[in-house]
């Protein structure tokens, strides 16, 4: 394989790690621009879309288990909010944050015992395990593309969403100004309720399109939640395409370790470069520096 | 009157208690402990070694017990924790004062608790894999799996026949990667195996193109040897199909579960790997000194627990035999009588092989317990040359 082949396809290699970081780093920052929560659940949203889609894909064809999975994690992610979030006295934003790491767990302990530890996935969109996709010299599975189309299509939808529509932009009144939001009207309760449904709803997901390629078990969240933070803080919250934009370099700056340095280095490369960026601009590389640090209410 | 009234009531009290202590002791079930990762990463060991384990204790305990006694099985699960596992030995060790200790099912753990088992003179029976639990040998300290060099061994020796001296390999980060790493790179000098490319990565990770791609670009590379558990070893299966490296796939023996073929679909054909027989078991001759016990084993786990039978599970089932066999010979239920029963077993046939103990071998199984299966039309099958 020529040096121009090899470099391709360590490009595409991580472009399938990114896009997989990306999917994750959207809910991430979903609910921070709504909230200004950092939800470290989110890893474990992105689980349960797979693993109830799984089950559901015993007895509905594909798509209607898909729907089913994102309609019910959704559910779930309104009904945690309902439960958690609703009724505390004292809502600084700290706390809450220490409450979606609770959650993480007791998710995570919940899936053990529904399902069990073993390790399931979905079948691919198209084509099976072996099929590749090849393009100049290098190959892919066809479930990567399949994963990029729905990162593309959840940032344009969510785009449309928060700047035309009527519920969009309340959402984004409340992140930035939450009193003038609730004087104008706007419940700001619904619209934290709202935010977490659609956040887990996207990471459900994210949790049936990547699950061919990653295998879907129960403690697959925490890992997940950590490498979609860091794309999310890498590109800067408060804009979903950041979030896209954090993930595929993540996933880049990995591949490109991997080519240089022993693979076990990977990680160290994208964090160290995640600390560097950070030092220079404390808002991600394409944050806006109106994003509020954590400070109590 | 009264007072003797009292005393009659006193006596007919002590000695009732009397009479149902005596009854309880010639009736005291026999304590087993078990640590099993039962959750956690290692998983897809302890929770078929939990289920086997159980599942043989009903049963001896339905045909009686041993030796007249009936069998208590406690089994404490460690999530694959060390430290848990560690509690939980001196907690069987001092409070339940159990006759021996089955598991734990990682290298870790057992190595961990290795030697406060031998300081108590409490009875070891490992389900992990590693050399370094036997070697150095310490006196109350077993184990029933092959050991992770002899799977090296096998593989080195297979690859040979095919012609291959140059191969890639990658392992997970967590101890069995690395424990298996370590022989693989050991055994490679001594066996005429050359490793040019030698990747380490996450157990976590998701995705594992960029290194495949690496091997792919390492000139002379003509097999993949993989050492790592789930959900990897299915990965690095359909990500070399994917990215078109179309060499030779080796896996450990920790590719032992039907499951894992299923998750890895069309990519798993023609993977290798050595495992015990009980995974084709149907394809012994009914001569086969091991075809019984793995038969019924194979279909008592399946009806009981709807799920396919791993070798793993058959660890717990060997660890089991191992102390019933012994404690039948021995008569009682008396650690260093027991333990030297164990090592005087020889042709105990057990799910991983048929084992022979002796004071300075205290794995019991050589290279004839292994057999290198490969995966044809989705199923398990003995790879014929």
């Amino acid at each position: 394989m020529d040096s121009g082949n090899l470099a391709l396809q360590y490009l595409l290699s991580g472009v399938t790690k990114g896009s997989i970081y990306a999917v994750v780093a959207i809910g991430f920052n979903l609910i921070y621009s709504a909230t200004g929560v950092l939800n470290f659940a989110q890893g474990e949203f992105v689980m349960l879309g797979g693993m109830v889609a799984v089950t559901l894909a015993h007895f509905a064809p594909l798509p209607v288990a898909l729907t089913g999975a994102v309609i019910i994690v959704a559910l779930i992610g309104c009904l945690l909010e309902l439960l958690f979030f609703r009724n505390l006295r004292r809502q600084s934003v700290l706390h809450l944050i220490i409450i979606t790491i609770g959650l993480s767990i007791v998710i995570q302990e919940a899936a053990l015992h529904i399902w069990d530890e073993k390790v399931r996935s979905l079948p691919y969109f198209s084509g099976n395990e072996v099929s590749s996709v090849k393009l100049w010299g290098a190959a892919i599975s066809p479930q990567v593309l399949w994963v990029l189309g729905t990162v593309a299509c959840t940032v344009a939808l969510l785009h449309f969403f928060l700047k035309y529509t009527l519920q969009g932009r309340a959402m984004r009144a409340c992140s930035s100004q939450p009193e003038a939001a609730m004087l104008a009207g706007i419940n700001i309760g619904n619209m934290r309720t709202l935010a977490f449904g659609l956040s887990a709803g996207l990471g459900a997901l994210a949790g049936c399109v990547i699950s061919p390629i990653t295998m879907t078990h129960y403690e697959m969240g925490g890992p997940l939640a950590i490498k979609g933070f860091a794309a999310a803080i890498l590109g800067g919250l408060g804009n979903p395409m950041a979030a896209v934009a954090g993930g595929l370099l993540v996933g880049l700056l990995e591949a490109f370790s991997v080519s240089r340095l022993p693979a076990a280095y990977n990680d160290v490369t994208a964090f160290l470069v995640l600390l560097l960026v950070l030092f220079v601009r404390p808002h991600g590389l394409f944050g806006r520096a109106s994003a509020e640090s954590v400070r109590e209410h | 009157m009264k007072k003797f009234f009292f005393a009659l009531i006193g006596v007919c009290f002590l000695s009732y208690i009397g009479a149902s202590t005596a009854f309880a002791a010639s009736s005291k079930p026999v304590k087993i402990g078990a640590i099993f990762s039962v959750t956690g990463p290692a998983a897809f060991l302890g929770a078929p070694e939990a289920k086997t384990a159980k599942m043989l204790v009903d049963k001896i305990n339905a045909e009686g017990g041993i030796n007249g006694q009936k069998l208590e099985l406690i089994i404490k699960d460690s999530g694959g924790s060390p430290e848990k596992a560690v509690s939980f030995a001196k907690q069987l060790i001092e409070e339940e004062k159990v006759l021996a200790i089955i598991g734990p099912s990682t290298s870790g753990e057992t190595m961990q608790i290795k030697a406060l088992c031998e300081e108590n003179k409490m009875l070891l029976i490992s389900c992990a894999a590693a050399e370094v639990i036997v070697n150095p040998l310490a006196k109350y300290v077993f184990k029933t799996p092959q050991k992770d060099s002899q799977a090296v061994t096998w593989i080195y020796r297979t690859m040979k026949e095919k012609g291959i001296t140059k191969i890639a390999v990658l392992s997970g980060n967590d101890g069995f990667g690395s424990a298996g790493k370590k022989q693989c790179e050991d055994l490679a000098k001594t066996q005429g195996m050359e490793i040019v490319a030698n990747e380490v990565y996450d157990r976590a990770a998701t995705d594992l193109t960029d290194i495949l791609t690496k091997v792919k670009g390492t000139p002379g590379v003509q097999a993949v040897l993989n050492w790592s558990i789930v959900p990897a070893q299915s990965i690095v299966a359909k990500n070399m199909k994917q990215i078109g490296l179309n060499v030779p796939l080796f896996q450990s023996h920790g590719f032992g579960n039907p499951k894992y073929v299923q998750q890895a679909g069309v990519a798993a054909e023609g993977t290798l790997f050595p495992a015990g027989r009980l995974l084709v078991v149907d394809e012994l001759p009914d001569s086969h000194p091991q075809k019984k016990v793995l038969a019924t084993y194979k279909s008592d786990y399946e009806k009981a627990y709807k799920e396919d039978v791993s070798t793993f599970g058959g660890h717990a089932y060997d660890a089991l035999l191992v102390i019933t066999t012994a404690l039948k010979k021995a008569g009682q239920p008396d650690r260093d009588k027991v333990r030297d029963a164990i090592e005087n077993l020889q042709g105990l046939v057990g799910t991983a092989g048929i084992f022979n103990f002796s004071p300075t071998d205290h794995t019991g199984l050589d290279l004839k317990a292994f057999e290198m299966l490969t995966v044809k039309d989705g199923k398990f099958t003995i790879y014929k040359k």
